[in-house]
């Protein structure tokens, strides 16, 4: 089992009456409900957070990308990798991903990202989403129908840079490059490990299997609603003829809370469940899937429940979360027995905990995050023996490493005399 | 008057289009919410003009293309499609999306485009007087913006429409998929891609027609066609928004027939201002410096 530590970055000052005022958290959200000098105290104790999770033994901590979106506040996920590269040890650096049809050209995601992996040591995990239909269409303008074949393209040159050893002229539809010659390049071969982040979309399942990539199902609605979603690419996994049906093809993200009991996790977290559940992630419907970003064949295969008509606010209660499985909470034995439905249940070898919830304050958050990484990981790690040892879909970091901040001593100590 | 389904293929793809009436032949394409043999626009057309209508792919059933991309794919595809039909210069008659597809053509090829009417076309942009971003309305939302009279234009895009049966609403998700998908090419994320810079060269005899309370493409944008194209008329109807041709189909086609008239109701000196048949009013643009 790899389980990576995962902050969306919330923005936590929403108001009560976020909802009833603003139509949407996402493209269009009210920038004077962003203030800059609170952010810096955010961004600190955020990184802090992520930090923080190296040192508990999670194997990776992770970051995303999101535009315009007031739960998430990384539109370059690179700059705070930058930072976990040089202020964590052991953890892999699992950036998932960049939306690599928004950069112009490409190659950036490939030098970026190659310097992230230098700079850790080889523990980087590449992730390349399509990006949702908020990011890449409506806030980045990419036009939707073109979305899949500007971002496979953005795919092959960012392999090809990465792999060839001599430059190379790339004659694309949406890249003209004459002489690609990514410098540096990354320190894991051929390639880091890369993750797809998906929705449902069939082309997305058969990429991953095509080029052995893992497949990670990022929902907030938890593993019970993923089955049907996770079944679905495991019988593609099948009807492909996949050499395997290796857990670690597949990831999932899940929100967790624990406490010592599951009395105090409802006390403790409640609030910021509810503050993520019911203020972060209202999202006006017409930015959803602008029309051309997903395929035909996806629409015919696919679920439909976000296209209903709205039915006002609801507001899901802590029972509503922890019972339906959006969330998986409580004790660390409600938390271990939940987790093993979730990891035997979808067969994912990736978990994805989202640990920082909303408005989480730093205190909680590390007090939830030791629980697991001490009461509930250990358990959890043998639960997959078959493929113990499947490496295939993680990182291969250095054996020695640099130290951060191992300046000559004495230098550095002259300096601060001058 | 009924109209016939008929197909043809061009290099690009299998094309569906409408094709009756009789007279001189009138090619008619439509805007980005799509078309039916139904639509009154083509009826009050038929009645003057043989009327082709071709579906753009992914409209009409029929298959998205994935190899028109940009503006000049769609240009040249259409006029493909003319070339297909057998027609040399038919009256050239757009709405909307199908206006700014019908304006490039004029542009590309001048000498092929003697008349043309653009009705609400999109393909320009004022910064100050920005279209509303169509990809993300919802259904709801749409007949405050397409229509004069929202409460009727409402009745009929819903009429029979049920958003919660499942299956429906796959069939009208994949019908928008397909049909909004391809639009988008040309329309997303700004419904402009260089057609000011190319005004100019239309040589066309040319009508604009707005709706005077169209919320969707503001009549601002009507003078803005105008001024960019050499002698081309602006008739503005009134109690009709952006589907003017579903309010006001009758006086659409009495501005399309003005075209052939147009010697005689604006002599090229110009006298300014007239009005035409209809109710509305007829401007002359300046005609633009070369």
């Amino acid at each position: 089992m790899k389980f990576t530590w995962f902050n969306l970055m919330p923005w936590p000052y929403l108001p009560d009456d976020f909802r009833e005022k603003n139509r949407s958290v996402w493209v269009d959200i009210d920038q004077n409900l962003f203030d800059p000098a609170k952010s810096h105290q955010v961004y600190n104790t955020y990184m802090d957070l992520l930090e923080y999770a190296d040192t508990l033994g999670f194997d990776g901590v992770g970051v995303n990308e999101h535009h315009q979106n007031g739960y998430g506040i990384m539109p370059s996920p690179n700059l705070i990798a930058a930072g976990l590269a040089r202020r964590t040890k052991n953890a892999a650096i699992v950036v998932l991903g960049n939306s690599i049809a928004l950069y112009n050209p490409p190659v950036r995601v490939a030098e970026e990202f190659a310097m992230l992996d230098c700079i850790s040591g080889g523990r980087l995990v590449a992730g390349f989403p399509v990006g949702t239909s908020m990011d890449t269409n409506y806030c980045y303008g990419q036009i939707p129908a073109l979305t899949r074949e500007k971002y496979a393209e953005a795919h092959d040159l960012i392999i090809k840079a990465w792999t060839t050893r001599e430059p190379f002229a790339f004659n694309g539809r949406y890249n003209k490059l004459r002489h690609v010659n990514i410098w540096p390049r990354p320190i894991q071969q051929p390639h880091p490990p890369v993750h797809i982040p998906g929705g449902g979309s069939v082309e997305t399942y058969d990429f991953c299997i095509d080029n052995t990539y893992s497949y990670s199902y990022l929902s907030f609605t938890g593993y019970i609603r993923a089955k049907a979603l996770l079944q679905g690419y495991w019988d593609r996994v099948a009807e492909r003829n996949a050499p395997d049906a290796s857990p670690y093809r597949a990831g999932f993200a899940q929100t967790i809370c624990v406490a010592e009991t599951d009395e105090e996790a409802e006390r403790l977290y409640s609030q910021h469940l509810n503050y993520f559940y019911n203020r972060c992630l209202h999202v006006y419907p017409g930015f959803a899937d602008a029309p051309g970003y997903r395929t035909i064949k996806t629409i015919q295969t696919g679920a439909l429940s976000q296209y209903a008509p709205p039915k006002g606010f609801g507001e899901l209660t802590w029972k509503d979360l922890t019972e339906g499985g959006h969330v998986i909470a409580g004790s660390p034995e409600t938390v271990r027995q939940r987790m093993e439905e979730l990891i035997k249940g979808l067969n994912v070898g990736h978990i994805f905990c989202l640990m920082h919830v909303g408005d989480m304050p730093a205190d909680k958050c590390m007090y939830s995050s030791r629980l697991f990484a001490e009461k509930v990981m250990p358990k959890l790690r043998g639960l997959l023996p078959a493929t113990e040892g499947d490496e295939r879909f993680w990182c291969h970091p250095l054996e020695t490493r640099a130290t951060p901040g191992s300046l000559p001593a004495e230098y550095a100590r002259k300096a601060e005399h001058v | 008057m009924s109209f016939a389904s008929k197909n043809l293929a061009t290099r690009q793809a299998e094309v569906r289009y409408l094709e009756g009436g009789s007279g001189e032949p009138l090619v008619y394409l439509h805007g980005a919410g799509g078309m039916t043999a139904e639509d009154p626009i083509l009826a009050a057309l038929a009645e003057r003009w043989h009327v082709y209508a071709p579906f753009l792919p992914g409209y009409g059933e029929t298959e998205e293309c994935g190899s028109l991309r940009d503006m000049l794919d769609f240009a040249l595809h259409t006029a493909d499609v003319v070339e297909g039909l057998g027609l040399k210069d038919p009256v050239l008659v757009g709405h909307s999306m199908g206006g700014m597809i019908a304006a490039e053509m004029a542009a590309l090829a001048p000498n092929d485009v003697s008349r043309l009417a653009l009705i609400a076309p999109a393909g320009l942009w004022l910064d100050d007087h920005p279209i509303p971003d169509m990809f993300s309305l919802m259904p709801y939302e749409m007949p405050g913006y397409l229509f004069h009279d929202p409460e009727a234009g409402a009745k009929l895009m819903t009429a029979s429409l049920t958003l919660d049966d499942p299956e429906f609403l796959k069939t009208y998700l994949i019908r928008n998929a397909r049909q909004m998908g391809m639009a988008g090419k040309i329309l997303f994320p700004i419904p402009e891609r260089g057609l000011a810079q190319r005004l100019y060269r239309i040589k066309a005899r040319t009508v604009i027609l707005w709706g005077e309370s169209d919320r969707l493409i503001p009549p601002v944008y009507g003078p803005a066609f105008a001024a960019g194209i050499a002698g081309a008329r602006l008739v503005t109807i009134p109690e009709a928004g952006h589907m003017v041709i579903a309010e006001k189909p009758a006086e659409v086609a009495a501005a399309v027939a003005s075209l052939h008239q147009a010697l005689t109701l604006l002599p090229l000196d110009g006298e300014g201002g007239s009005r035409s048949e209809t109710d509305g009013v007829v401007r002359r643009a300046p005609p633009v410096p070369r």
